[in-house]
């Protein structure tokens, strides 16, 4: 793992998988919604309104995903001083927001045929707005980092304590009363039947597929500017 | 008793519009940003 922080031997690796990620993911999501669409029949319960899941549950399962990223990378980056570590948790950030983004707005338009309200503060959808906004505060944290100078301790110790939200968005089903049901896939169990299942989770390996190429454009392009920067003031310095 | 009249397809509509917006911009906007950024970065070694 240590081999891949170095930025020559990143980069080689991401040049070759930046497309693949980007394209693949894209085919395979499109695939799963194409399926979920028009191949998957109306739910006794749901009815049409099923096909919206096969959107939200992986939006929301990369939301999620994406802050345990940025905390697993922040750990690493606190622990090893890999500046690739710090590069990998920002790149996380947008597309982690996006897609909590996305996990909120198909989640209320579900909502209100099937509750019948767009809205409610229950702990699920409480916690996954809360994630929303410490998405916010960390793109902002570490975009002020970068330009004051300050250290990029300061966004990665935020990203350890942002993650306290993590386990608390997994279990508020469980732990308090709620309009959205509690889990449906649980460790080597699922509540779904077979027929929704397969392209749900074909849409959840497309969609991580994309969220992983999108992290690595964005690594390459922090990495790209941090070069930029560094030898223009390279070059200043030598000049004056 | 009053019923509202939904049409359970217009949801699913506007729940894929903004999913696939969102994510086509999403890809798009780093698609591009990346190529600016090693743009820059390749003439910052040619001057």
């Amino acid at each position: 793992m240590h081999g891949f922080a170095n930025p020559k031997r990143f980069l080689t690796l991401a040049s070759l998988l930046t497309p693949l990620l980007l394209v693949g993911g894209l085919l395979v999501s499109a695939a799963a919604l194409y399926w979920g669409l028009f191949h998957v029949p109306p739910d006794r319960l749901m009815g049409e309104t099923v096909r919206i899941l096969f959107l939200h549950v992986p939006a929301a399962w990369l939301g999620m995903g994406g802050w345990s990223a940025i905390a697993i990378a922040s750990l690493v980056f606190l622990v090893w001083r890999h500046p690739l570590a710090a590069l990998a948790a920002r790149a996380a950030a947008v597309p982690g927001l996006v897609f909590t983004v996305i996990c909120l707005a198909t989640g209320s338009i579900w909502g209100r045929p099937t509750w019948g309200t767009w809205w409610v503060w229950d702990g699920r959808l409480t916690s996954m707005l809360v994630l929303a906004f410490l998405y916010l505060a960390y793109i902002a944290l570490a975009q002020a980092a970068e330009r004051e100078g300050v250290s990029a301790r300061i966004p990665a110790i935020f990203g350890l304590l942002g993650a306290i939200n993590i386990p608390i968005i997994n279990r508020s089903v469980v732990w308090w009363n709620s309009l959205h049901q509690p889990p449906s896939i649980t460790m080597g169990k699922s509540a779904i039947d077979g027929e929704f299942l397969a392209p749900l989770l074909v849409a959840v390996l497309g969609f991580s597929l994309v969220f992983g190429g999108v992290v690595l454009a964005r690594m390459r392009a922090l990495l790209a500017d941090i070069q930029a920067e560094a030898r223009l003031r390279r070059r200043a310095m030598e000049s004056a | 008793m009053m019923r509202e009249a939904l049409d359970q397809w217009d949801f699913v509509v506007a729940a894929y519009a903004v999913g696939i917006v969102g994510t086509l911009a999403m890809v798009a906007w780093a698609w591009i940003d990346m190529k600016r950024a090693e743009k820059r970065r390749a003439e910052s070694r040619r001057k």
